[in-house]
């Protein structure tokens, strides 16, 4: 039985002082491949000056059904946010 | 007889890289897989522009309403000067990872002494490439050690592609008049120098791949100054189709 | 507390109202996930099977400025294939299935490849019309509901805008040519106009799926939409060209403020669509051929990682 080269995500970042971000996948038989055809695939206009690859069976993310108590308590912090605090008018940066 | 020898010595240099791409772009969509049908075609698409800069070059020095395509297109088959490993077919990947790693590690040591050429426009050229080459040479040098250390299969498909391919990369050294013009007028590479080179790192990157080097091969040599297997009369069918069947059109 | 009482399937399309996204391991219904397997995939394997009609004249293009423009163009269809096939994997299907369903000639892709390349000024006429065509239907698609469908075409979208530009340029540069190219051209619009109108699909009234696809964001215009918006745009540009489309019943339609135009010969699309097509046989043999003949490329590919690993682990060992 013939087996597929494995999924990787694939996340550059399109110039330094910027983040990296997922910008796709494709397949490939190893890393080093990987790198090469995420060079080929996804930066043919320039849109990097760096690559990362990690094989998608390696990443682990959470569980959409839990988004209730994994995301929805933050909403009512809102003393977290700066504008939740009363300064007077005068005071015009802070 | 000096801006002939320059424009001689720039045909040399882009006929290889052309011939090289038309071959891989034979290949666009008929590759073992997505990835490396898009890796073969960026392939590809160094090699048209670094034949486009030496071909506009050349066709200054030519005048005359000389253009880069009636360079490329307009000659008869014994005017161009690419060796006969570029004009190989595409008989299967073997062969075209083969022919493109012997090709490469050539067009690496050849373009890293053109770097500094005493003519600008090809030493310009030279540094543009480089850094092209030098991924070409990655791409095909790790494929060479995948398939020659991969399968029994593979093992054997890419032995078979050396063994066939091998007796053609000699010709990239044995220098023609012009590669010796160009050599001593410090415009070129000297090709007696490199060649040691170039063998001890075929020799080096077979090794890894497991792969050995034929032994008694008998070189094939010509296609520099114009004697071309039977594969070029069909390269140039496809190639000057157009231009040969619609004379003095633009497109 | 009033979602408790809806459905999956309720809460499904509340969302899907409320114009949210939907990512790939989010629940959703089985018909959604197959409906988008099925639809991503034919377009991924549209792209694949795209490459090859224009391919096929990457060896003989006349200038060296047309080969490099082409030969990215065709590389850009092979990248628009593997971000499509990657959206679709994210649905549940390997690569190799969806290799196997496009080679075993399961799955369906865009008719119009199977229509033959047979003049330079086909390139001309696919990249100004069937390319555009394909981007009024992906700029839609932009908007899908599909979180992972959508990025892939906003990615494509992107990268197609040279696609048709190089096409009318190409038609362009043949209409101000010599009369040989000229009527060139004018010969590709001629055999290219209609297949280019069917690209949109059957009319909306023989369109059974249209109704769920727009409720589930799918789409957002109908077929007949989408058609109009092209004839529309397309009318103006052949004048400028200076060539005629190729139906006498073409013209414009003051109350309506579009073009009207004759009638589809609807039997030619289902024969094309049903494998009857001049190219169908050629395409997928050529596919199968690729696949087929790469097995060994994969294979060792894969071996030689593992090997690696192995190696590795010996070494640490």
């Amino acid at each position: 039985m013939n087996k597929e080269w494995p999924i990787w995500e694939v996340f550059i970042r399109s110039k330094n002082g910027l983040e990296h971000r997922h910008c796709g996948s494709l397949h490939a038989a190893d890393a080093e491949m990987a790198i090469q055809n995420a060079r080929d695939v996804y930066t043919r206009r320039q849109e990097g000056v760096s690559v990362w690859v990690v094989e998608s069976k390696n990443i682990t993310a959470s569980n959409p059904t839990k988004n209730g108590e994994m995301f929805e308590p933050a909403a009512d912090k809102v003393y977290r946010h700066p504008t939740f605090y009363v300064l007077p008018d005068e005071i015009k940066h802070m | 007889m000096l801006k002939e020898r320059l424009y001689d010595y720039l045909l040399h240099l882009g006929d290889n890289s052309m011939i090289l791409g038309q071959r891989l772009g034979e290949l666009c969509g008929h590759g073992p897989e997505l990835e490396t049908d898009i890796a073969l075609t960026n392939i590809s698409l160094d090699l048209f522009g670094q034949v486009r800069n030496y071909f506009q070059a050349a066709a200054a020095i030519k005048g005359d309403g000389a253009t880069e395509d009636s360079i490329a297109m307009l000659r008869y088959e014994n005017e161009y000067k690419n060796t006969l490993l570029v004009e190989q077919p595409n008989d299967d990947f073997a062969h075209v990872i083969v022919r493109q790693f012997l090709f490469d590690v050539y067009h690496q040591l050849l373009l890293k002494e053109l770097m500094s050429s005493k003519d600008e426009t090809i030493a310009a050229v030279a540094t543009k490439s480089i850094k092209e080459v030098n991924y070409h040479v990655g791409f095909s040098s790790t494929w060479l050690k995948r398939l020659g250390d991969g399968t029994e299969v593979s093992h054997d498909k890419m032995q078979e592609a050396v063994n066939k391919l091998w007796r053609y990369s000699l010709e990239l050294f044995k220098p023609t008049d012009t590669e010796i013009w160009a050599a001593e007028s410090g415009v070129g590479a000297d090709l007696d120098q490199l060649k040691p080179i170039y063998l001890e790192k075929i020799k080096m990157f077979m090794d890894e791949a497991t792969l050995g080097l034929p032994e008694a091969t008998v070189f094939q040599y010509g296609a520099k100054s114009g004697r071309h297997s039977e594969n070029m009369g069909y390269i140039l069918a496809d190639f000057q189709y157009i231009q040969r069947a619609y004379p003095n059109m633009k497109w | 507390m009033e979602n408790k009482t809806l459905s999956l399937d309720d809460q499904f399309q509340e969302r899907i109202d409320r114009g949210e996204n939907i990512e790939a391991k989010d629940w959703m219904p089985e018909k959604y996930r197959k409906t988008h397997i099925r639809q991503i995939s034919q377009h991924g394997h549209s792209e694949i099977i795209g490459m090859l009609p224009e391919g096929n004249w990457i060896s003989r293009a006349p200038s060296l400025r047309r080969k490099v423009a082409l030969l990215a163009k065709v590389q850009d269809e092979a990248g628009h294939g593997l971000y499509l096939y990657s959206a679709a994997e994210t649905l549940g299907i390997s690569r190799d299935e969806l290799m196997e369903q496009l080679n075993s000639g399961k799955a369906k892709y865009s008719s119009i490849f199977n229509y033959p390349t047979v003049s330079w000024a086909d390139m001309g006429a696919v990249g100004w019309l069937v390319d555009g065509a394909a981007i009024i239907n992906q700029v839609m698609l932009t908007k899908t509901s599909y979180g992972p469908y959508a990025r892939a075409m906003v990615r494509i979208c992107k990268e197609e805008s040279f696609h048709q530009r190089q096409g009318y340029e190409i038609m362009l540069s043949l209409c101000n040519g010599a009369g040989v190219q000229k009527a060139m051209a004018q010969d590709a619009l001629n055999r290219w106009w209609w297949p280019s109108i069917m690209m949109f699909g059957p009319r909306d009234e023989e369109s059974p799926n249209t109704e769920q696809s727009m409720k589930w964001k799918i789409k957002k215009k109908t077929n007949d939409e989408l058609r109009q918006q092209f004839v529309d745009q397309t009318v103006p540009q052949a004048e400028i060209l200076g060539l005629s489309i190729p139906d006498k019943d073409l013209k414009w339609n003051e109350e309506r403020g579009h073009y009207d135009f004759g009638i589809i010969d609807w039997e030619e699309f289902w024969n094309v669509v049903k494998g009857n097509g001049l190219m169908n046989e050629k395409r997928l043999k050529d596919r199968n051929a690729a696949w087929d003949e790469g097995q060994w490329v994969r294979n060792a590919a894969l071996a030689y990682s593992e090997k690696q690993v192995e190696r590795k682990a010996k070494k640490i060992a």
